[in-house]
């Protein structure tokens, strides 16, 4: 078992033809991901990596049966390709673009969720089930099959826990990089319970950042539902405060959002906090037993 | 990005938000004439820059004379302000807005911000107007009212009304009030702002609703759609060397460390941070080079870290996803080469052709002291900088 995503996932690619969708669709090939076809708008009718261009999302579904879709588009297009995969019927959307204005981003939130669609970032690096499929930008080699299920908001700590956990021989069930974004298309939370259902997830690893409540609503959570072992690591504790105009972001947050809140939160939901981003694959043996 | 009260007031008028008639002059000359124009016998002036707390710094003054005008302009221009939101330099003074002066009956807050927790645009208001706010906030939560904004069907006069009732208007505030939220939430969408603020929102002793002070930001990765916002742009008001990053997508945050820091990916930037703290050091700043980076962009990156006098040592760590190590190892190289580099670099690669990375820097022959892991990487930088 795995979250999200498995060897069997019939996925598209929009924004197919750009340079960098290329290349890691490339990689994605490579590494076993079922990707079956691609859309570029005004391409339709072309081959691309040996897989087929389509004009539209609908097009590539008819034409696919895919219900994944990776993106690859411009910031500036990012809102309309969402939502055209979210309307088409794409159950899985993942948004590797970075740079999307917050306020399309609150738009297309609310359209997903709607829909049903679970939307992964935007402004991440991906999904990966080791062994199985790559939807993203991640390295593949530094993975392992395995039984720790890793969540973060940032794309290289992922990384981080990746090789550490990799490194002791854990290996990872999924890692899924929810993107940095002040409004992420999935939480902490939405993936704390995929991870929880799983089977094959025997602990997992959290990785958060200072700013914003995302931890301490997370910590609230594992506290009542989580039942695994749960590792945390928040980068940003010596980070200084920012210079900053006006309270209204102070107003909002009231008072919460450094690090020491959500260790405190954390901790009181029974996580095992680490301070040292090196330090994540000890934690995992720490809170596990495991050798 | 941030703009000037200035700025934000003509955006206010735009969107027929009430304000004050004002000027924004750089001279004393020009600030007298201001003042002629103006009429009456009092005006407030005030120094613009991108930071909060002017006030208690002396950078706004209520003034009843020609003389006094021009005492404020000459003691201000061309200098700095230092508030409680600036760093011990301040921020440069360029410009003095100059308006009448109004009787104000009370002061209210009203702001506007994009809450993360609830998703939603947010607009907050409360009868404590004034310096204290944020205190209000803290210990007294209850007097802070809140409404949040529906991303598809947008402001609705229902809910201004309801935070006006909640703020004690009476009817015919109500009615401005309602304008003014429309307005604002108009203004807030449609020139994609982060925060909009007022503070305070004034009642006039004739008991109208008038927008005394104005704080705008703008959400950066809109301002390709945003021409007029962007023309705006203050750079004297930006960090140099935040200004000069930001012109090559990096994002750079200057700190008071020795140690230099070059990192893919803002997490890993600051978890960069923590662990040379852990290992007793100190981070000179935060620089994230993004997942596009390309050898002009690292290079550029180099030369920014080595402009502070204060980094004696620099630890670049990468891990490769989106970025390809090989391509930063030529950068490196070409910065070092460009640049002339005295200070050890301590380089941790990983991910993403990261052998071919470090070999690159190998061959290179410069003096690059190559870290085999993250925890070592930190212990080196640190040990360097001593």
């Amino acid at each position: 078992m795995s979250i999200l995503l498995n060897k069997d996932t019939r996925i598209i690619c929009q924004g197919f033809t750009g340079s960098q969708a290329t290349m890691h669709c490339q990689q994605s090939l490579d590494y076993g991901s079922n990707l079956v076809g691609g859309v570029t708008p005004g391409k339709g009718g072309q081959m691309h990596l040996g897989l087929p261009v389509f004009n539209s999302v609908l097009e590539a579904m008819e034409e696919t049966s895919a219900v994944a879709s990776l993106i690859f588009v411009p910031a500036k297009f990012c809102k309309a390709s969402i939502v055209e995969a979210a309307e088409s019927g794409i159950s899985l959307i993942v948004c590797i673009t970075e740079g999307i204005p917050t306020l399309d981003m609150l738009e297309v939130k609310v359209r997903c969720d709607q829909l049903g669609v679970r939307l992964i970032g935007p402004n991440c690096p991906g999904i990966i089930t080791p062994g199985e499929s790559k939807m993203g930008i991640m390295p593949a080699q530094i993975h392992l099959p395995g039984k720790v299920g890793i969540v973060s908001r940032s794309g290289t700590l992922t990384y981080e826990a990746v090789k550490q956990t990799t490194d002791l021989g854990f290996g990872q069930s999924s890692c899924v990089g929810i993107g940095g974004d002040p409004i992420p298309g999935s939480s902490f939370i939405d993936i704390l319970e995929l991870f929880q259902e799983d089977n094959q997830t025997e602990a997992i690893v959290m990785v958060g950042e200072i700013g914003g409540t995302a931890e301490e609503a997370a910590a609230l959570y594992i506290k009542n539902n989580i039942t695994k072992p749960v590792v945390s690591y928040i980068a940003g504790v010596t980070a200084p405060s920012g210079k900053r105009m006006g309270h209204a972001g102070a107003i909002i947050s009231g008072g919460k959002g450094t690090a020491e809140e959500k260790f405190a939160a954390l901790l009181d939901a029974g996580v095992h906090t680490i301070k040292s981003p090196a330090e994540i694959g000890k934690g995992v043996a720490e809170a596990t037993g495991w050798k | 990005m941030n703009l000037h009260e200035y700025q934000a007031k003509a955006l206010f008028k735009e969107f027929n938000i009430p304000v004050t008639e004002s000027h924004v002059v750089n001279s004393a000359k020009k600030a007298i004439e201001s003042a002629k124009k103006l009429n009456g016998n009092k005006w407030v002036v005030k120094a613009q820059v991108h930071a909060g707390g002017r006030g208690k710094a002396g950078g706004v003054e209520v003034v009843d004379s020609y003389e006094s005008i021009e005492n404020f302009v000459n003691k201000w221009i061309g200098n700095n302000l230092v508030t409680f939101q600036t760093d011990d330099v301040g921020q440069p003074v360029n410009q003095i807005l100059i308006e009448s002066c109004s009787d104000i009956a009370d002061e209210l807050y009203l702001g506007a911000v994009i809450d993360r927790a609830s998703q939603r645009l947010v607009v907050m208001a409360s009868r404590e107007g004034g310096m204290d706010i944020e205190e209000v906030a803290s210990k007294s939560p209850e007097k802070i009212f809140q409404v949040a904004v529906d991303p598809i069907e947008g402001p609705k006069s229902s809910d201004a009304e309801e935070l006006g009732n909640s703020l004690d208007l009476d009817i015919q505030q109500i009615d401005q009030f309602i304008d003014l939220y429309l307005g604002l939430v108009d203004l807030f969408i449609s020139k994609d702002l982060a925060l909009l603020e007022i503070n305070p929102l004034a009642i006039t002793s004739e008991g109208n609703l008038l927008c005394v002070d104005a704080k705008i930001n703008v959400d950066s990765n809109a301002l390709y759609r945003q021409e007029e916002i962007l023309a705006m742009r203050d750079i004297t008001q930006e960090d140099q060397r935040e200004a000069q990053a930001s012109k090559w997508d990096l994002s750079y945050v200057a700190l008071d460390g020795n140690i230099g820091c070059m990192v893919n990916g803002a997490g890993l930037a600051m978890g960069t941070m923590d662990i040379i703290q852990i290992h007793g050091g100190s981070p000179a700043n935060f620089l994230d080079v993004g997942g596009a980076a390309d050898a002009k962009r690292v290079a550029e990156a180099f030369k920014i870290i080595l402009s502070d006098s204060n980094v004696q040592s620099v630890l670049i760590n990468i891990f490769g996803g989106i970025v390809r190590c090989d391509v930063i190892a030529e950068g490196i190289i070409t910065a070092v080469e460009e640049v002339g580099v005295e200070i050890p670099v301590v380089v941790r690669l990983e991910g993403n052709n990261a052998e071919l990375g470090s070999k690159l820097l190998t061959d290179s022959g410069l003096n690059i002291i190559s870290a085999g892991s993250f925890e070592m990487a930190a212990e080196l930088a640190v040990k360097s900088a001593e």
